[in-house]
């Protein structure tokens, strides 16, 4: 059913905080390695390591200059799918098979019943989507769906495969509808925002602002010095030094 | 965008189809075009068998073609769905007038004819609304955007019954709707270059407040689906001598070879639908390449 359900119970989504993302890509690497063998039929991977590699990734890892005065400061940015409260993604799909989970709130493709016209992926601002040409169908984040309520994984395992493998601790999963769950708390802490919050989809997922050097701060003086031959060394040593000396002035 | 030769295919030529079928339809309600004689039938089957080579078309644009069924649930939200659902209820009174004609029996084919013209009309409407209807796609989201598939469709539709069954009627109905799409369009064109996108790079990252955003290093080193589906583009130059191409080739000499047509006869209408066949791919193929999609602000564009 691609209406979209009034209300869901929970809204789960991701919190990616960009002062301690270092954009090592392992968690884009990870989200291939669960996805390829999960959920929908495997994410296409051509010429892997060729000189023209192409695939379907659900979890792409943007790196960004920004700058402000005489500071720039390089931003490591993971784009998914946020997860979107009121997504066109889901109402423009003809056959049902984009749609929102009424329970979590979720936004999934039905890699069974998806017709691959791609008119999803053009609804979707944030570039989420992307088409697997050897299936046919249309892929995107699942929000690890079928790690999240896994009973057979270890309890540590069942949150998405990104949040997992993060080694900086920078993707928090959780309730976003839940104003005291630990990511809504976060989010009020760190001044959590929306990306292209003027559009009007009111994504799920937040992310967390990085913080900047002060900019007034002073820049270490720095004195340079020429370096200088030891002085006390044996008669042979002074001669070069004096030959240095005396050939450098 | 980029510009998928079956979906131009589709949309020029359903479109075609369904203004024969709209101008057909509305002849025969009006009592100006009889089904007498091979003509008529052979038109009726002119314009069915170009909305079918469109349908057909559009079917190779999916990637699961044999689940197609599956897109006529959806319509109480999906515009695609309600314009498969409209094309296909068309084919009823279309095809049950196609085999009265084919049969001779002229009774209630008037009604017919009005039921399909409805029909195609519908459909072309829907056919502009998936993509007015998109908000990611700022060239395309805008109310001129339907009555301009509409207008094109009335305009190619309307040469081809003047090809095929000419009269008074027929040169009229393809000289008013032409001329209403190309004011249409000329307006369209001055609407989108006066639009530099309401959305930033900034508003896309959420960095704003901290500076100016800029691309450092690329998520991954070859394009992906993203950037070669929603990252086309064409040079501005380029756009601009194709604009200039489809205005002689679809509006100008159509025009000025169907008043020709009044009086010479309708072998003038043989160049003129050839050029207009060429105009309107290259209208289709730029209105396309000339959209802009809000996801590229992530690739580097700086407004959207
Ligand atoms: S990010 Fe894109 S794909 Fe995901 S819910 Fe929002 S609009 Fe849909
Ligand atoms: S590609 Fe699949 S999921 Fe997307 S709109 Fe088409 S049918 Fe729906
Ligand atoms: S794994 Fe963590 S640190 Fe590495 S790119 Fe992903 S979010 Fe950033």
């Amino acid at each position: 059913m691609t209406t979209l359900p009034e209300t869901t119970g929970k809204k789960l989504g991701l919190v990616i905080d960009l002062d301690k993302c270092v954009g090592c890509h392992a968690c884009a690497t990870s989200c291939k390695e669960w996805n390829t063998g999960g959920y929908s039929a495997p994410l296409s991977d051509h010429d892997p390591y060729g000189a023209d590699p192409s695939g379907a990734w659900l979890n792409r890892i943007h790196s960004y200059e920004v700058e402000s005065g005489p500071i720039s400061k390089t931003v490591h940015f993971p784009r998914s799918c946020l997860h979107c409260e009121e997504p066109a993604c889901v109402t423009v799909c003809p056959t049902g098979a984009s749609y929102k989970r009424e329970a979590d709130g979720i936004v999934l493709v039905n890699p069974d019943t998806c017709i691959g016209c791609k008119l999803c992926s053009w609804a979707c601002p944030y570039g989420a989507r992307e088409y697997d040409h050897d299936d046919g169908v249309m892929k995107k984040c699942t929000l690890c769906v079928d790690r999240i309520y896994n009973e057979t994984i270890p309890e540590e395992d069942r949150v998405p495969a990104c949040v997992r493998a993060c080694p900086t601790g920078a993707r928090a999963f959780g309730d976003l509808g839940d104003p005291d769950s630990e990511v809504s708390q976060e989010v009020e802490a760190r001044g959590g925002f929306n990306l292209l919050d003027e559009f009007g989809y009111k994504p799920v997922n937040k992310y967390l602002p990085p913080r900047f050097a002060k900019v007034d701060t002073p820049a270490p003086q720095i004195v340079e010095k020429e370096p200088v031959a030891p002085q006390n060394g044996s008669a042979v040593e002074k001669l070069f030094a004096w030959v240095d000396r005396a050939l450098s002035s | 965008m980029h510009p998928a030769y079956s979906v131009i295919l589709f949309t020029t030529a359903s479109g075609a189809g369904y203004g024969l079928l709209f101008w057909l339809g509305l002849g025969h309600l009006t009592g100006l075009i009889h089904g007498a004689g091979w003509m008529p039938v052979i038109t009726l089957t002119v314009a069915l068998g170009l909305i079918t080579l469109g349908l057909l078309s559009s079917a190779f644009h999916l990637g699961r073609p044999e689940r197609a069924l599956g897109a006529f649930s959806q319509w109480r939200s999906s515009w695609l769905s309600r314009e498969g659902v409209v094309a296909v209820a068309t084919y009823v009174p279309a095809g049950l007038w196609w085999l009265l004609w084919l049969f001779g029996n002229g009774s209630v084919t008037p009604f017919l004819g009005l039921l399909a013209a409805i029909g195609a009309a519908v459909t072309v409407y829907c056919t502009g609304m998936i993509y007015a209807s998109l908000r990611t796609i700022r060239q395309w989201n805008r109310p001129t955007v339907p009555w301009i598939y509409i207008a094109l469709a009335a305009g190619t539709g309307g040469l081809l019954l003047a090809l095929l069954l000419p009269s008074t009627f027929a040169a009229l109905a393809a000289l008013i709707s032409l001329g209403a799409a190309a004011v249409l369009k000329l307006a369209y064109w001055k609407e989108i270059d006066a639009d530099p996108g309401q959305y930033t790079a900034e508003m896309a990252t959420g960095l704003g407040h901290l500076g100016t955003v800029r691309p450092l290093d690329p998520p991954h080193s070859t394009p992906n689906f993203v950037m070669r589906e929603m990252g086309y583009a064409v040079a501005r130059n380029h756009a601009l001598k194709l604009r200039k191409v489809a205005l002689l080739a679809l509006f100008a000499l159509p025009l000025f070879l169907i008043f020709i047509g009044m009086f010479a006869g309708w072998l003038a209408l043989v160049p003129a639908v050839l050029l207009a066949a060429v105009g309107v791919v290259t209208e289709r193929w730029l209105f396309f390449a000339e959209a802009e999609h809000v996801s590229q602000l992530y690739y580097g564009k700086a407004r959207a």
